[in-house]
């Protein structure tokens, strides 16, 4: 399968701080993918490279097989809803659409005008009066309208309250559905992405923890709590996540391909929320690493 | 994007060309009754001119005076800067056009409006003046307070000056917009820079753009018009529609000299004139005769010109390497 996105050795500096670093991803296309991390990941500045918003400082980045924003024809591939949802305010609901229509090669008018007409949004409202979720539903509006390969959203519902949030989310997934385009959103929840996604990235302090297949990676990854002992000791083929002790007991979060055999230990299975957060709250030195490397886990 | 520059711009765009409309037809109204009163008195113009007149008149100035400086404000600065502002660059630059065409169009759609604009206003004023323009070149009399058209406060009104005006202070204010990132303060910056450079220019870059004449004038040739306490202020020598750059009173073996008491100390202006000649006193003048004006009327629009192109290319710099 053709990657949707890929990166190499990806990395972009601000002045003296690196904002994203290291970064290696290979997304396969038709997925709904969820980037997810802490505020001040970096998620907002990869998905800005991606979008061509930005232009790395090392590194390579690939978007539906060439360079983001190179030209006309990159740009008709490429659908972004940039943060906060910005629209223009003296435009009405009606001009963004005439807009979309006369900047964009691919543009779907029919799509566009049945979905502000089952969004219940007026034609000639001014964006600047629309609701932060309405005007989120725009600009997701003119993002499928455009019929780009892929879609980027960042941070698309951030600043709406849980219900818009879940109507958001649905809609989004049910104009996948229907027009077979990969997607990349960002959130700081979990829970979003876990609702709609079937790919996950998760980024902290700007490097890359885990990236892959929802499903692989709840499969992959199991909780082991047993007698007290040193989490060295394990077998080659598992790798710990994240480790805790109590005088008597040890519970580790590991990854392995293969079952665990070994009796002593339990072992419970994991949802996607206990597998990010344990990337997330693992020791700093460790990012460097792809293999978690053992001996900082004490 | 012609559509969507259109859409944004199109308020501005309406108020600056009703307001010069307005000015333009208050001309066209008033304009033919001026020249027929100058076929009909001649040099005497000044003598019979109307307070109506002279206050069209000097609306005409302002008016073209305003109009570079209102234009960077409010179309220039804001160009750019609005869509940084509110974030909705981002929108426009994830549409199926590259940045490049989205910065040309807006530059170059909005840039020829504003050139336009102050090449109307300057033909209409330029023409409507032609009448007293010429009567003060001519030495019409009593033309105390109106200016030659090659003197600093009328020059930037006239001709294709102020098409070169208009041009650099838009592309300052977009400058201005991009670096500064906010609307208000890049606003005020641009006036505040644009007000610079026009008073910069005639102070010190105009008088280099032709060659100037230098002359020393014996005050037979150069009538005292006013006398300060040690030297001769202002010299008539014949050529009202010049600029004068600097004059200065000297002594006999030509240096710069203060004048005794007793040469200034006369009943009339020939009285004096006839003591300093006699004295061996000249007064050196260093002018821009009036010829010089389409000289440099070109000259300074193409720089102008040239410092907007300069402020082009970087602005396209600056925006692809930075914002990105």
């Amino acid at each position: 399968m053709s990657a949707v996105l890929r990166a190499q050795a990806l990395g972009k500096k601000y002045k003296q701080r690196w904002a994203l670093q290291h970064c290696d991803l290979d997304v396969p296309a038709g997925r709904v993918v969820g980037l997810v991390g802490p505020n001040g990941a970096g998620k907002s500045t990869l998905l800005n490279l991606a979008s061509g918003m930005l232009t790395p400082t090392a590194g390579t980045i690939e978007v539906c097989g060439g360079r983001p924003a190179e030209d006309v024809e990159q740009l008709a591939k490429v659908g972004f809803v940039a943060q906060d949802t910005p629209t223009y305010a003296s435009l009405s609901v009606a001009d963004h659409l005439d807009f979309g229509q006369r900047l964009n090669p691919n543009w779907d008018d029919a799509v566009a005008r049945d979905r502000i007409r089952r969004l219940g949004l007026d034609p000639k409202q001014r964006a600047g009066k629309l609701s932060g979720g309405q005007r989120a539903q725009l600009a997701l509006t003119l993002g499928i309208a455009k019929r780009p390969e892929l879609l980027i959203l960042d941070e698309p519902v951030a600043a709406l309250d849980p219900l818009a949030r879940r109507e958001f989310m649905q809609d989004l997934m049910e104009a996948v559905a229907e027009h077979e385009m990969s997607v990349v959103l960002s959130s700081h929840l979990v829970s979003d992405v876990e609702r709609t996604c079937d790919y996950v990235i998760v980024l902290v302090d700007s490097q890359v923890q885990v990236a892959g297949d929802i499903d692989d990676l709840v499969a992959s990854h199991h909780r082991l709590t047993g007698p007290r002992r040193d989490p060295a000791a394990l077998p080659s083929g598992q790798h710990v996540i994240s480790a805790s002790h109590t005088d008597r007991q040890t519970t580790l979060l590991v990854r392995t391909e293969t079952a665990v055999h070994d009796p002593s230990w339990s072992v419970t299975p994991l949802g996607l929320e206990d597998i990010v957060l344990a990337y997330m709250t693992r020791p700093a030195d460790a990012f460097r690493d792809t293999r978690p490397a053992l001996e900082v886990l004490r | 994007m012609i559509w969507l520059t259109w859409r944004q711009f199109r308020t501005q765009v309406t108020v600056v060309y009703l307001a010069l409309a307005f000015l333009a037809v208050l001309l066209a109204v008033t304009g033919p009754q001026l020249a027929d009163l100058y076929a009909s008195a001649g040099d005497d113009l000044f003598g019979r001119i109307t307070s109506a007149d002279q206050t069209v008149y000097y609306l005409g100035l302002v008016i073209v005076l305003l109009v570079p400086a209102v234009i960077g404000m409010f179309w220039g600065a804001p160009l750019i800067t609005r869509e940084l502002e509110t974030g909705t660059y981002r929108l426009a630059w994830n549409q199926s056009i590259t940045r490049t065409r989205w910065l040309a169009t807006k530059l170059v759609l909005t840039g020829v409006a504003t050139m336009a604009a102050a090449a109307l206003a300057s033909v209409a004023v330029t023409w409507w003046s032609g009448p007293i323009d010429q009567a003060v070149n001519s030495g019409g009399t009593g033309a105390d307070p109106f200016y030659p058209r090659i003197d600093p406060l009328v020059f930037g009104e006239r001709g294709i000056a102020p098409i070169g005006y208009a041009a650099f202070a838009f592309m300052l204010g977009v400058t201005l917009g991009v670096l500064i990132r906010r609307t208000v303060p890049a606003m005020a910056a641009t006036l505040a820079t644009y007000a610079a450079v026009q008073i910069a220019m005639p102070l010190w870059v105009r008088p280099h753009l032709a060659p100037s004449v230098d002359a020393t004038l014996s005050f037979t040739q150069a009538k005292p018009v006013n006398i300060g306490i040690d030297a001769v202020r202002e010299v008539d020598f014949g050529q009202p529609g010049a600029w004068i750059l600097s004059e200065q009173t000297v002594n006999a073996s030509g240096q710069p000299a203060a004048l005794p008491e007793s040469l200034t100390d006369c009943s009339s202006m020939s009285d004096c004139a006839a003591n300093l000649t006699k004295a061996g006193y000249q007064q050196q003048v260093s002018y821009q005769p009036a010829g010089n004006f389409w000289t440099l009327q070109w000259v300074e629009t193409g720089l102008y010109l040239g410092l907007t192109l300069v402020l082009t290319w970087f602005c396209a710099w600056w925006i692809r390497r930075r914002l990105t």
